[in-house]
């Protein structure tokens, strides 16, 4: 990751070394390009250079489409002006306060507010509707900050026709409307310029001489924010926070201060400050972020700390511990490997900018943020940094870190049995694999867009595509779930294809990598194999699109007994499997649909 | 910052490193009759990053009014002047 595109943003910095920037990030290899178009309720241009930063940072190349100054509904509602051409992949509603046209008048009864915040609502309303009748594709459409002027002083957030009220009225509306249409994500720009401070936000020279609704020194901030969404949508959040221990995680050097020394617990400013971080990392955990801890100390000084009784961690509360006089470069890498992810899912956090600097240049992949030595400062660089965002907290997700618990008590049961299969036959597993229903959509789609590793085409789709595929019948969707007697491990693969002459031409087969050597995909291709058949198809076609991450799929093909075919024009290769009879199944050691 | 440190001579300095970064183009020369026409890429979207990194360097405050008025190198020169000074 770029320095300057990393948390804390400097706004200023950005603004001035912008085209330098671009010129570096455009020059990498790898960009896969992005058709975005921006609607804007005011001027987009700075937004639009901004975004294409942080968007080329996370290896997106925006091709882009904006819509005319101040013509975000025309563009959704006449798409023939150029939209419906352009055919996006991603619309961007750039609108603000400044966009409500229909603000209360001081005698309108609680009925005409009512009517107004209506109104106001369907207008936007109608343009997700049509963008998702059109183009199937997510919208990042902002909510509303709060309005510049308050003419009737505290009242304006009370009064039924104050116009603070009337924002927050609107805003729940949208926060309503998110959550019950899949394609539509918040951008909060109410929470976003508060944080930047409503007074520097609204900036009324460059609101009059460039038509801007907000100062520019925002713009990047803003930028920052649509592209953390943006890369929750395509799976690339990060999920492991990894932490220093001294000064990070308490104050003063455990190895020297000892358990009575360290800064943690009430009585003094800075301790009282290290256990509000503890909880704020501790919250991070519950909501599906794993934690490891990456320390310069040895092993057992380090784990003693957390026996302090005001510690709010425990040791139980990591799912990686490595606390050695190892460089942490390594050590990063050897919790990535522990851990089975990706480096590019990890968040490093130090005090120390030595450690900061080594881990940036060793690892470029793991995002670094600037967290400076000052601990109350450490949550908003960690929040700033957008690493964790969401686009929706699944059961899945809180129950990450006892999955991988769960994954150290197999692996140290592992030792104890004399061969792979014995052991996983003592796992007792169970799996359900099943089409896709409506209830499985927001995790099947979550996982396909996330999974690098097993996943054999690596290819993308919206929840609008994976809810269009479950519901066609020329199609087959599977998710695959596997319980096993340490606990249940909730959907963990989606394998499955479109039905084309005579064969199941397979498009999506990938698995979480906390099940790997678990036999799933044998299971997986058995119960393709029975919906293919059960349709009358002969053959299963598959294709191995090759990425840099996805070799341990390379060979999946061909070691199941597919045969190679002749190359055509799309990237990978293709592999053919006979179904004409019954194949002996797979799988051997999982009880599937039973 | 201190509004008074800054000489003519710093000044000048200041901004051609401003616009060198702006611009992304690092032998810029300025002169004080040089104009917008005069410089590739300084456009209107680059001449709002050049006031708003001036400001920002400088701990000024540009009115709409002040702005509006600058009409080369030299202009924006003594407007940061008469600022600091």
């Amino acid at each position: 990751m770029n320095r300057l595109l990393t948390a804390p943003i400097d706004a200023h910095a950005l603004l001035r070394k912008k085209r330098a920037l671009r010129r570096e990030l455009s020059a990498r290899d790898g960009l896969v390009d992005k058709r975005v178009a921006i609607l804007g309720g005011s001027t987009t241009a700075e937004l639009k250079d901004m975004l294409e930063l942080f968007l080329l940072d996370a290896g997106i190349r925006p091709v882009y489409h904006e819509s005319g100054y101040q013509r975000f509904a025309e563009d959704v509602l006449f798409p023939e002006t150029g939209l419906r051409d352009f055919a996006p992949e991603l619309v961007v509603i750039h609108t603000s306060s400044l966009n409500i046209s229909r603000w209360p008048g001081f005698d309108d009864s609680a009925d005409e507010v009512h009517a107004r915040v209506q109104a106001e609502f369907e207008r936007f309303e109608v343009l997700w509707q049509r963008i998702e009748a059109d183009y199937g594709c997510p919208v990042i459409q902002n909510n509303f900050e709060l309005p510049q002027f308050r003419a009737t002083g505290n009242l304006d957030a009370y009064a039924p026709t104050g116009r603070t009220r009337f924002v927050a009225l609107l805003n729940e509306r949208f926060a309503t409307a998110a959550r019950e249409r899949a394609h539509l994500h918040l951008n909060d720009i109410h929470t976003l310029s508060a944080r930047f401070g409503l007074d520097r936000w609204y900036d009324l020279p460059a609101r009059h001489a460039y038509k801007y609704a907000m100062s520019v020194a925002a713009i990047p901030h803003l930028a920052h924010s649509i592209a953390s969404i943006v890369r929750a949508l395509l799976g690339q959040s990060r999920k492991c926070l990894v932490l220093d221990l001294d000064n990070t995680l308490w104050g003063g050097v455990i190895g020297d201060d000892g358990l009575g020394g360290i800064q943690i617990g009430q009585g003094n400013p800075v301790a009282e400050a290290y256990t509000e971080f503890q909880h704020y990392v501790l919250l991070l955990k519950q909501r599906g972020v794993i934690l490891a801890v990456c320390s310069k100390n040895d092993e057992a000084v380090a784990r003693e700390a957390f026996s302090h009784p005001d510690s709010v961690l425990a040791v139980s509360d990591f799912s990686a511990f490595v606390a050695n006089w190892e460089p942490k470069d390594r050590n990063i890498a050897l919790i990535a490997q522990r851990l089975n992810i990706g480096l590019d899912a990890l968040v490093f956090v130090d005090d120390n900018p030595a450690e900061r600097d080594i881990v940036r240049a060793q690892l470029p992949e793991v995002c670094v943020p600037e967290l400076g030595s000052d601990v109350v400062r450490y949550i908003d660089i960690i929040e700033q940094s957008g690493a964790f965002e969401s686009t929706g907290i699944s059961a899945d997700d809180t129950q990450r870190s006892s999955f991988y618990a769960g994954n150290r008590a197999r692996a140290e049961n592992q030792s104890r049995y004399a061969g792979h299969d014995e052991f996983l036959r003592s796992l007792q597993m169970r799996a359900e694999v099943q089409p896709v229903s409506p209830l499985y959509l927001d995790r099947v789609t979550q996982l396909i867009n996330k999974t690098n590793q097993f996943n054999l085409t690596t290819r993308r789709c919206t929840l609008a595509e994976t809810t269009a595929a479950a519901a066609d019948p020329g199609q087959v969707l599977l998710y695959g779930r596997l319980v096993d007697t340490f606990g249940d491990n909730g959907v963990v693969s989606v394998a499955g294809g479109r039905c084309e002459g005579g064969a199941l031409h397979i498009e999506l087969w990938l698995m979480s990598c906390r099940v790997l050597k678990r036999g799933m995909e044998a299971a997986m291709l058995d119960e393709l194999v029975r919906h293919a058949r059960a349709k009358g198809l002969r053959a299963l076609v598959g294709r191995h699109v090759s990425t840099v991450k996805n070799g341990m799929v390379a060979r999946l093909l061909p070691d199941f007994g597919f045969e190679p075919l002749p190359a055509d024009d799309s990237p990978g290769t293709r592999w053919r499997l006979d179904i004409t009879n019954e194949p002996v199944p797979r799988n051997t050691l999982i009880e599937v649909n039973q | 910052m201190t509004t008074t440190a800054f000489s003519t001579a710093d000044i000048a300095a200041r901004l051609t490193d401003i616009f060198r970064d702006v611009l992304d183009h690092a032998s810029l020369v300025l002169t004080r009759e040089t104009t917008a026409a005069d410089v590739e890429d300084w456009d209107s979207l680059a001449q709002i990053s050049l006031l708003v990194a001036i400001e920002k360097e400088f701990g000024v405050h540009f009115t709409l009014a002040e702005t509006k008025q600058l009409a080369n190198v030299g202009d924006m020169l003594d407007l940061v002047a008469n600022k600091l000074g």
